[in-house]
C-alpha cells in the first residue's frame, strides 16, 4: 500500500523535472533581452551590464538553470510587475477560487456523466444513447467562452435567474473569514448561510460552463468501456448465475468499467485547468487564470510563469493522485506493488 | 459464380455510402466542411461589406435584413467579419496541425521503428509536453515567445504534437515487425527507405483520421487563444475575439456581438468532430464508439 504510493511518487519526478526545465526555457526564451527591460529605455550599456550581472544573466545556462531551481525551492518566484507582491503570494491568495471553481466543475462532471454513459451502455440504440451520443459530440464541439456567456445572457439578463455574473459573492455579501479559501466551506465555518447560499448562486453559471466542456469525454468513455465490460463472459457467467440486475451491473461491470474512465480523468483535468482560465475571464472569477490574463496584458511574465508552473504542478499531483486512487481501486497494481 | 471484383476505390466508395447512410450526421458535416473551406477561400468577396470599415451602420444595431448579423460598437458588419474571419481562423489551425503531422509524425514513425535511444527521447519530449494542462502551456509559450499570429501557430502546433507522435510511434511500432517489411529489408531496401517507403505511406490512414479529429480541437484552442488577448490583434476579425468583444455587451443585451461569432465557430469545430468521427469509422471501423 505505502510502497505503491511511494513508487507513484518515483513515478512523477520525471514529469516534475520536465515541467521545471520547460518553465525554464520558457523564462529564458523572453522577447528581448531581460536586463534592457528592467533597465527601461534610458538605461545606459553599463546599467545593463550591472542588471544582468545582478540577474545572475551573465553565468552559463547550467548555473542559471540551479539558481532558478534554488530560488523556486525558496518559494522566490519573482515579484509581479502588475502589483508588486512575490508572485508566489498572489499566486496562493487566488488558488482557492480556481480550485473551488475546478472541482465543482468535477463534481458536477462525474455525478452527470457517469450515471449518462452507464445507462446508455445498458440500452444501446435507445434514445438515452442517442442523447448520450449528441451530447459528447456537441459537448466536445463547446467554445467554453461561449457556453459560459451564453448562460449568463439567458440566467441573468433574460430570466434574471442567475445573479450577475461578476466575482465569487455579490459585493453586499460579506466575505468570510478565511481558513480554507473556499468560500463554500469558510461561510460554513463562520456559520453564516446567506454567504454560502451567495456563494453557490455565484458558483452555479461558471461550474456549469467548465462542467459541460470535460462531460464529453468522461460520458463517452464510460459509455465504451460499459458496453466492453458487459459483453464479457464473466458478466454473461454472473447473469446465468442469477445474480440481481443490479449486482451484476454495479458489482461486477462498473467496478471493471471505472479503470478506463480513470485513466481519461488525467485528460480531463487537462481540459478542466484549461478552459478554466477562459471560464474565469467570462465570469470575471477573481482566481488565478483572471490573474495570468491580466498578466498576459501587462506583459507581466515572472506572473504568467509562476501561473504556468502553479498550473503544471498542480496538474502533475492530480495525475499522481489519479495513479494511486488507480492502484487502490484495481487490485492486480496491489499485488505488484 | 462471377463474384463482382471491386477496385479498392470502388470499396472505399461503398463504405463511405454505408456510412453516409448509416449516419446522415456524416452527409450534413460534409457539405458544412465544403461551405467553411470555401468561406475561407473567397470569404473576403462573398462579404457584403468591408470587415474593418468602422460605421457601415449604425453602432450596436440588432440584426436586421441589411445587416443579417446586425453591427457590433464601432458600426462594423458582423456578418462580412464572421465570413471573413473563417479564413485566419481556419488558417491559423491547419498551418497548426499540419506542422504538428510532419514534426510529430516523422518523430514518432522514427521512435517506433528505431526504438532504442530515438524512442526514448522522443517519448520523454511528448511526456514533458502532456506533464503540462495543455492549453495553460500553450499560453506559456506565446507569453514567452511574443503575442504574434505566428507564435499561436507555433504554441497550437507543439501543445498538439504528443497525440501525433503516439499514434505514429503505435502503428510503426507493430508495422516494423510486418512481413513485408522483413522482406523488403531482405531485399536489400536501406533503413531509411523501409522507414519513408513502406512505414509512413502505411501510417497515413490512421494519422488523417488523428488529423480530422484534432483539428476542430486546434481551432477551439486557437480561438480561445486570441479570445484571452493573445495573438490575433483586435481590428482584425477572429471568431475568438469577437466573441471577447462582444462578451462586455452581453449583458447589456446586445446579444448578437458575441452569438453569431461564437455559434460559427461552435459550428465549425462541430463540423470537423463529426467529420472526424466518420471518417475513423472509414478507416478503423472497430474503434467505432
Amino acid at each position: 500500500m505505502v510502497s505503491t504510493i511511494l513508487k507513484r511518487l518515483v513515478g512523477s519526478i520525471p514529469n516534475l523535472i520536465g515541467v521545471v526545465v520547460v518553465t525554464f526555457l520558457l523564462t529564458r526564451a523572453l522577447p528581448g533581452d531581460p536586463a534592457a527591460f528592467f533597465a527601461g529605455p534610458a538605461g545606459t550599456a553599463e546599467a545593463v551590464q550591472e542588471i544582468r550581472k545582478k540577474l545572475g544573466l551573465d553565468k552559463s545556462m547550467p548555473e542559471q538553470f540551479v539558481v532558478y531551481v534554488r530560488d523556486l525551492t525558496r518559494g522566490d518566484w519573482g515579484t509581479s510587475l502588475g502589483t508588486g507582491q512575490p508572485v508566489l503570494t498572489e499566486i496562493a491568495m487566488r488558488l482557492p477560487a480556481s480550485v473551488e471553481l475546478t472541482l465543482c466543475a468535477l463534481l458536477l462532471a462525474v455525478s452527470v456523466a457517469v450515471p449518462l454513459g452507464i445507462l446508455a451502455a445498458t440500452r444501446p440504440g435507445s434514445w438515452i444513447d442517442h442523447l448520450c451520443r449528441g451530447i459528447t459530440t456537441a459537448g466536445v464541439s463547446l467554445p467554453t467562452f461561449f457556453t459560459g456567456l451564453l448562460l449568463a445572457y439567458f440566467f441573468y439578463f433574460l430570466l434574471g435567474w442567475a445573479p450577475s455574473p461578476l466575482g465569487r459573492l455579490d459585493p453586499y455579501l460579506s466575505t468570510p473569514p478565511h481558513v480554507s479559501g473556499f468560500y463554500l466551506i469558510d461561510s460554513l465555518i463562520a456559520r453564516d448561510l446567506a454567504a454560502f447560499v451567495g456563494a453557490i448562486k455565484q458558483l452555479i453559471l461558471p461550474t456549469i460552463t467548465l462542467a459541460l466542456f470535460v462531460l464529453a469525454p468522461l460520458a463517452r468513455m464510460t459509455r465504451a468501456s460499459m458496453l466492453g465490460v458487459l459483453s464479457a463472459d464473466f458478466i454473461r457467467t454472473a447473469r446465468a448465475a442469477g445474480l440481481a440486475p443490479t449486482t451484476v451491473l454495479f458489482t461486477y461491470a462498473f467496478r471493471n468499467a471505472l479503470l478506463p474512465v480513470m485513466t481519461t480523468l488525467g485528460m480531463v483535468f487537462s481540459f478542466l485547468l484549461g478552459s478554466n482560465v477562459l471560464v474565469e475571464k467570462v465570469f470575471a472569477w477573481p482566481g488565478i487564470g483572471t490573474f495570468a490574463i491580466e498578466a498576459l496584458v501587462a506583459s507581466d511574465y515572472a506572473a504568467v510563469q509562476g501561473f504556468v508552473l502553479t498550473m503544471a504542478l498542480l496538474y502533475v499531483f492530480l495525475n499522481l493522485a489519479i495513479d494511486i486512487a488507480y492502484g487502490l481501486v484495481d487490485p492486480r497494481m496491489r499485488v505488484d506493488g | 459464380m462471377a463474384e463482382a471484383v471491386m477496385s479498392p476505390w470502388q470499396k472505399r466508395w461503398t463504405a463511405l455510402r454505408y456510412v453516409v447512410g448509416e449516419n446522415p450526421l456524416s452527409l450534413a458535416a460534409f457539405l458544412l466542411f465544403a461551405t467553411f473551406v470555401l468561406l475561407a477561400l473567397v470569404g473576403p468577396w462573398l462579404a457584403p461589406f468591408d470587415a474593418l470599415t468602422s460605421n457601415v451602420g449604425t453602432p450596436l444595431a440588432p440584426p436586421s435584413l441589411k445587416y443579417w448579423f446586425g453591427t457590433d460598437a464601432l458600426g462594423r458588419d458582423i456578418l462580412s467579419r464572421v465570413v471573413v474571419a473563417a479564413r485566419l481562423d481556419l488558417g491559423i489551425a491547419v498551418a497548426a496541425v499540419s506542422i504538428s503531422v510532419l514534426i510529430g509524425g516523422l518523430a514518432g514513425a522514427c521512435a517506433g521503428f528505431f526504438g532504442g535511444w530515438t524512442d526514448r527521447i522522443v517519448g520523454r519530449l511528448s511526456d514533458t509536453i502532456m506533464a503540462f494542462p495543455l492549453f495553460v502551456l500553450a499560453m506559456g509559450i506565446v507569453a514567452a515567445m511574443g503575442n504574434t499570429v505566428a507564435n499561436i501557430v507555433l504554441a497550437t502546433a507543439i501543445i498538439n504534437l504528443p497525440f501525433y507522435i503516439r499514434v505514429a510511434r503505435a502503428e510503426s511500432g507493430v508495422l516494423r515487425n510486418t512481413g513485408f517489411v522483413e522482406a523488403a529489408r531482405l531485399a536489400g531496401n536501406s533503413e531509411a527507405r523501409l522507414l519513408f517507403y513502406h512505414i509512413i505511406p502505411n501510417i497515413l490512414p490512421p494519422m488523417t483520421v488523428q488529423v480530422s479529429l484534432n483539428m476542430g480541437w486546434a481551432i477551439l484552442n486557437a480561438a480561445g487563444l486570441s479570445f484571452i488577448g493573445l495573438g490575433v490583434r483586435p481590428p482584425a476579425a477572429e471568431w475568438g475575439i469577437m466573441v471577447a468583444e462582444g462578451a462586455q455587451y452581453i449583458v447589456s443585451g446586445e446579444w448578437w456581438i458575441a452569438l453569431f461569432p461564437g455559434a460559427v465557430l461552435m459550428l465549425a469545430v462541430f463540423c470537423f468532430n463529426l467529420l472526424g468521427d466518420s471518417l475513423r469509422d472509414l478507416v478503423d471501423p472497430r474503434r467505432r464508439t
